[in-house]
């Protein structure tokens, strides 16, 4: 009937061109035609530069990484040879990401619950939220130059490592991570807070309606609902702190090997300095004084490796959220 | 004591045509649409234009009559339902509720309603919709509070006690609630009817003290035989059926008192109905049991007592044979016949 309706309408009026996939490109206008080579232009041109970036890096990556590099530490040398491997940056790396995620994740979290589940008073939460976005958009050099004049300040001093006169330079591990907690808080945020979102809401009146606390609820109920949610989001946060570079250079010390500030084993290395697979790349980069480009490309290969890993396991976790809803298999306990 | 009042409603409506309203026609009898299908003329191609709403018609198969209007699964023999209900006496009363209004902000949404509601009983709350019966049910435990807009006045009491007097975990503790949505909670079987015992957040205080109430639980809302090999599995990948027993389950496994239903049936298929209309029956002896329904087939099915609603107000309440069969108020005629809802 309707192709009845059509054939009709279609005979009286001049027939026009519709425009989409499967027409064929000669009815096309010309306008159009150029604006949709661009269209392809630019998503190819996106092609090639990520595929080149990944390919040179690789290339590179696999002539000059060797498993020693793992495991040697680094030297400062005049010569490539000399330089030894990349340890103390990969354990800096590693380090930075574990202070940092373990200060951001409680605190995101909890944000989030408070905004979601309670977010009383409004005006309050509406803050919350604008600061998240805030701190979201300060560019990281920003942010630690803030930590830098935060750190610095004496009564702060235990917490960093300090010049042989007393004078608390403000930089440490803690001091870093602090800060890189900052920049993987907001996705660690927001991640969260749309998980809880999508809770919906007859879940929380169920557990209500067996007698259960609003704690309650949320530790049993909600917490499990969000867990693809909050790894989600903790990826992202790791994936933006194994990138930093500013941090580490203002804040770590950026001292090529991991110095101990203190006596007390374990605590020394976080009041010490260091630096990580960033500061290491840009210091053996030609820009750098490092002067050994060949360890310069070999740990931004790994470094790109963790990233691209990184990306792969959110896209996972995305996937099976999306195909399994929350009946993933982290349900049974 | 006091008599509950009915409205009567005596504006002289015409009363509608007698009980062929929506129930009438069962089966896959295909009834022939009121209107005669649009003729071949219309795509005559002299007429110079076929009206659309003519054009929507043909062709088009009365498919209400076949898919929606299937006739219920029989749960249980008329004759059985019969001793079933015969046998039971009302037992006491449980829950009371004496002028209970409640509104959102400026807008009433239940008008002073005063019920009582007794163990051994099936209280169908039936009206058209935005009438104000998940409002009733939800105060009754007290759920209306989590709206911030809303205000209540009037009383309920439980076994005489002022529920407002009780701190809430305790009275929903008491009076249990199943929603429309089936809504398991992301854990295995076991724990999604475990949480319900467990102390307030306690995570496994001891799964083998548990396990004999769980089971009891899940074999009382006739879920356990399905379920019996594999209790560890996710709560999540049971049937829409199996899941909302699983949450009649989890509201009776602390033993309430009363359990409130929301549409509990809306979401599920007859057999998946038919199920849980027979469970509910089996519930009502050791609860009170209050269900809200818009299917008025299940509320004659399951209830003991109706009561019909309508913009907040409550218009009649009495047996359902009573209200089904001689309703006192014309609009509550009107109703059961189909007339409007
Ligand atoms: N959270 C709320 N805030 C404001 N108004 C509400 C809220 N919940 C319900 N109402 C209003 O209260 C009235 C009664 O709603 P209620 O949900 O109790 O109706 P109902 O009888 O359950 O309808 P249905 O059969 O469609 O489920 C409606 O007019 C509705 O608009
Ligand atoms: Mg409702």
């Amino acid at each position: 009937m309707a192709s009845v309706f059509g054939a009709k309408v279609g005979g009286s009026t001049p027939r026009r061109p519709a425009r989409g996939r499967g027409s064929s490109l000669r009815e096309w206008r010309w306008r159009d035609r150029i604006v949709l080579l661009a269209a392809w232009a630019a998503g190819l041109m996106l092609c090639v530069v990520a595929g080149a970036i990944v390919l040179y890096m690789a290339v590179r990556g696999i002539e000059y990484l060797r498993p020693k590099l793992l495991i040697e530490r680094p030297q400062v040398s005049l010569t490539q040879n000399g330089s030894g491997g990349f340890l103390d940056p990969l354990l800096g790396t590693l380090l930075l990401t574990a202070i940092g995620m373990a200060i951001a994740t409680p605190l995101a979290v909890c944000t989030a619950l408070w905004i979601v589940e309670y977010g009383r008073p409004t005006a309050l939460a509406r803050l919350v939220e604008s600061s998240v976005e805030v701190v979201a958009g300060t560019p990281d050099i920003v942010i630690a130059i803030f930590g830098l004049a935060v750190f610095e300040l004496g009564f702060l001093g235990p917490l960093s490592s300090s010049a042989p006169n007393g004078l608390v330079v403000g930089r440490s591990f803690i001091a870093a991570g602090a800060m890189m907690s900052l920049i993987a808080l907001p996705p660690l945020f927001v991640a969260t807070r749309d998980g809880l979102q999508a809770v919906p809401q007859h879940m929380r009146e169920a557990a209500f309606s067996l007698g259960k606390t609003r704690i309650a609820t949320i530790r049993r109920v909600l917490l499990p609902s969000v867990r693809p949610n909050i790894a989600t989001g903790a990826t992202l946060g790791i994936s933006r702190i194994i990138g930093d570079t500013a941090i580490v250079v203002l804040l770590l010390g950026n001292t090529l090997r991991l110095e101990g500030q203190g006596q007390v084993p374990g605590w020394s290395i976080l009041r010490g300095t260091g630096s990580s697979l960033t500061s290491y790349v840009f210091y053996n980069s030609p820009a750098g004084e490092g002067r050994a480009p060949q360890k310069a490309y070999a740990a931004a290969f790994l470094l790109l490796a963790f990233v691209v890993a990184l990306n792969w396991l959110v896209g996972r976790i995305g996937g099976s959220r999306a195909s399994g809803g929350m009946s993933g298999p982290m349900l049974a306990p | 004591m006091s008599t509950y009042p009915t409205i009567l409603d005596t504006q002289p409506e015409a009363a509608n045509e007698p009980g062929h309203g929506r129930e009438g026609s069962f089966g896959p009898t295909l009834v022939p649409p009121a209107r005669p299908l649009a003729s071949v003329s219309t795509l005559n191609p002299e007429q110079p234009l076929a009206r659309p709403e003519e054009t929507v018609t043909v062709g088009v198969p009365p498919v209400r009559t076949i898919v929606v209007d299937r006739a219920p699964v029989p749960v249980a023999p008329p004759a059985a339902r019969e001793s079933i209900r015969l046998s039971s006496a009302p037992g006491p009363e449980r829950l009371t509720l004496e002028q209970v209004s409640v509104s959102y902000g400026p807008k009433q949404a239940v008008n002073s309603v005063s019920l009582p509601i007794h163990q051994g009983e099936v209280l169908a709350l039936i009206g058209p919709s935005g009438c104000g019966k998940t409002t009733l049910l939800r105060t009754l435990n007290r759920l209306t509070e989590l709206t911030p807009s809303s205000a209540r006045s009037g009383r309920v009491l439980i076994d005489g006690e002022d529920v407002d007097g009780m701190p809430d975990t305790r009275l929903r503790a008491r009076v249990a609630m199943v929603f429309q949505q089936p809504n398991p909670f992301p854990m295995s079987i076991f724990d999604n009817v475990a949480f319900a015992l467990r102390e307030q957040s306690r995570k496994r205080p001891n799964r083998r003290a548990l396990e004999p109430q769980v089971i009891d639980a899940l074999k009382r809302a006739a879920l356990y035989d399905e379920v019996c090999d594999d209790l560890s599995r996710p709560a999540l990948r049971l049937s829409g059926g199996q899941q909302q027993r699983l949450c009649i389950a989890r509201a009776i496994a602390l033993r309430p008192e009363v359990l409130l239903l929301d549409e509990p049936c809306s979401a599920l298929d007859p057999i998946s109905t038919g199920v849980i209309e027979d469970l509910i029956h089996e519930l009502r002896r050791d609860l009170a049991v209050v269900i809200v329904t818009h299917n008025l087939a299940q509320a004659r099915r399951v209830a003991d007592k109706v009561a019909f609603m309508y913009m907040g107000d409550l218009i009649e309440y009495g047996t359902t044979q009573q209200v089904f069969e001689e309703p006192r108020a014309t609009r509550t005629r009107d109703y059961v016949q189909g007339a409007f809802g």
